[in-house]
């Protein structure tokens, strides 16, 4: 099973190859297509090069013969950062795929998620769109799984991190980094005896793909190999909603975090056993 | 200080919801002749998390905030939410991120998007910062957003110091661009420009309203619930400078 | 950021298209389309400005081995150095005789 030339990197496919490969066989259908050229309208006029998708793929296809519409993020075109176009070719989808519900057309959704959130450049129309996608989501929700998959290299940073929050299921890699703010900025807000941004292995011991999963606060984590992910997702579609969604689980949550002495500063080890044990 | 304020003059003394995190204040209070739920996150000096001791929304505020909407949520009544915004950013700190401040936000904003949903006017008014993750949590998720005209009510996805930073310019070049792109700027005119609000309105004493201020918002507050027709968030849509958004929205519904 | 535009002789237009790449830093995304016969053309919105004549000169070398198809090929580039562009053309080129 771990046999090297058997497997397939996800990681270092595009957004537009993942989500091929997560597509059944000859039903990838991409919308707004990058020979639109429906781009930015924000970057140019700040000098800033665009790409002819946004940063953004929308693909409608199939997965194990169900519908499904795939929104990939590129996270190699400006950090995988969303502004309008991008933020409102995700949002609109998942919008039409909560209405394709509402007419008996089970559509489902996965988000691969590669972004360090709002696109600054575009500040508040990527705000926005965040906001409206944030939406979209607990709206399809009701109806069918919408998956997320952190594969890496980026990781999910800022409001997309609440997004990853709010889907029914999270799937990561050992690349994968999951937080809402960049060690960066936590660094520049709470200086670096709070966060050392440099320092490689503190940021993964705390937000690294294992870590989630060890605390609970994602759902699968599997190697970076296509099948592999793609069986992954597979299953979860067919297991439908969870029972309980992680983003309704308050009571436990917060007498979780009445337990904690905060006092002490954190260590990883800690967040798994305040997080492991009985759920409601 | 503004958002206790705020609270406080529209709660007009209704007794607060307990059970909840002292850096919220939640209060089932009457606007017009209609039982409301008013929302806010308040400075707490004495925070058990350090990191959120300014009215930052942090892991205890995220969560609380789920919970006070929640139960909102679970009376069936459908009253109305007031979320009353005055966050300067969500908390930044190594607790946050080790315990998952993602996962706290997601759920305040779950609990917003739901009410919504389910038929409950959910409004924010916007009194000071309303920043970033601390915004997408306490009031984006509303079907109305009304902002008070001021130097001081400012929506942002980052503070300028550290958006200078991660753009690589200097916060001179930064706020030279935000007067050309409204997208960018700070101030809450420029915002409107995105056709985001609902309603601006000014008041004379922002930082402790008159009582004619207080009867003014909450007329407005009564107007924006009543104006509630649809769940959803289309009515931002429509705006010169947010046409891209209607745009691609188009574009999907003919391809897909 | 600067937007250039060239102009070169060329065959027959090409039946698919392609797109190669991607705007990421020392990389560059490459669209191609079939265009009018005989002509191909170029426009490049790049990060690096001034150096117009360094893409007419790389554009020379790489089509006089080789008289291109007729197409309009868009350029977006993020700062790719002269092997990584003539690399993704190749890619282009190939793809779209696939198709």
């Amino acid at each position: 099973m771990t046999d090297l030339l058997t497997k397939h990197s996800f990681v270092e496919l595009g957004a537009r190859q993942r989500a091929k490969a997560l597509l059944d066989a000859g039903t990838f259908r991409e919308l707004i297509d990058p020979f639109q050229r429906v781009m930015s309208p924000w970057l140019g006029r700040q000098g800033v090069v665009p790409q002819a998708d946004d940063g953004v793929i929308i693909a409608k296809g199939s997965i194990g013969g169900m519908p499904v519409v795939v929104a990939a993020i590129e996270g190699n075109f400006q950090g995988g950062s969303l502004g309008e176009v991008g933020g409102a070719k995700i949002a609109g989808a998942l919008e039409l795929a909560a209405g394709d519900n509402r007419n008996g057309i089970p559509t489902r959704a996965v988000l691969l998620l590669e972004t360090g959130g709002v696109r600054l450049q575009e500040a508040n129309l990527g705000l926005a769109a965040i906001a409206d996608i944030h939406a979209a989501i607990v709206d399809l929700r009701q109806y069918q799984p919408v998956i997320g998959v952190v594969a890496g290299s980026v990781g999910c940073f800022g409001g997309m991190s609440i997004a990853a929050g709010l889907c029914s299921y999270l799937v990561v890699t050992r690349e994968a980094r999951l937080g809402l703010n960049g060690p960066q900025v936590i660094e520049q807000e709470a200086g670096l005896d709070e966060y050392d941004s440099r320092d490689r292995p503190f940021i993964w011991s705390l937000t690294g793909g294992e870590q989630r999963f060890n605390s609970g606060l994602v759902d699968r984590y599997v190697a970076d190999d296509v099948a592999q992910i793609q069986q992954t997702v597979t299953a979860l579609m067919h297991a439908g909603l969870p029972a309980q969604q992680r983003s309704r689980q308050v009571d436990f949550y917060l007498a979780r975090l009445t337990e904690l002495d905060t006092t002490a500063q954190i260590v990883p080890a800690a967040v798994c056993e305040l997080y492991q044990g009985e759920r409601p | 200080m503004r958002g206790l304020q705020w609270f406080n003059a529209l709660s007009a003394g209704a007794p607060l919801v307990d059970g909840l995190p002292e850096s919220l204040r939640v209060a089932d209070g009457v606007l017009g002749e209609q039982p409301v739920r008013f929302v806010a996150v308040v400075t707490d000096v004495q925070n058990r998390f350090p990191r959120a001791r300014n009215g930052e929304v942090g892991l205890l505020e995220g969560w609380g905030l789920a919970k006070a909407v929640d139960e909102a949520n679970a009376r069936g009544d459908k009253r109305p939410i007031i979320a009353i915004v005055d966050v300067p950013s969500q908390a930044y700190g190594r607790r946050e991120e080790a315990l998952g401040i993602h996962q706290a936000l997601a759920a305040a904003a779950d609990s917003y998007a739901r009410a919504r949903l389910a038929g409950h006017p959910v409004i924010a008014l916007l009194v000071g910062k309303a920043m970033s993750g601390a915004f997408l949590a306490h009031g984006y998720q509303a079907n109305r957003l009304i902002a008070l005209r001021d130097p001081g009510v400012m929506v942002h996805a980052m503070g300028k110091v550290s958006a200078a930073r991660v753009t690589l310019r200097s916060v001179e070049e930064l706020e030279a661009l935000a007067a050309s792109v409204p997208p960018m700027a700070y101030d809450i005119d420029s915002y409107a420009s995105l056709g985001l609000l609902w309603e601006t309105l000014s008041v004379s004493r922002i930082e402790q309203p008159t009582a004619d201020d207080v009867a003014r918002v909450s007329n407005c507050l009564v107007n924006a619930i009543k104006d509630v027709g649809s769940s959803d968030l289309r009515g931002r849509l429509g705006a010169t400078n947010r046409a891209a958004s209607s745009h691609v929205r188009q574009l999907l519904r003919e391809q897909w | 950021m600067e937007t250039l535009s060239f102009e070169f002789p060329a065959g027959q237009p090409p039946k698919g298209r392609a797109l190669v790449g991607c705007v990421g830093s020392g990389d560059l995304e490459v669209l191609l389309e079939p265009g009018t016969p005989g002509r191909l053309t170029i426009e490049v919105q790049t990060s690096v400005n001034g150096a117009e004549q360094r893409w007419q000169h790389l554009f020379e070398r790489i089509f006089q081995e080789q008289m291109p198809p007729a197409m309009h090929i868009d350029i977006h580039d993020f700062g790719a150095t002269p092997g990584v562009v003539r690399l993704r053309l190749e890619q282009g080129f190939e793809e779209i005789d696939h198709d």
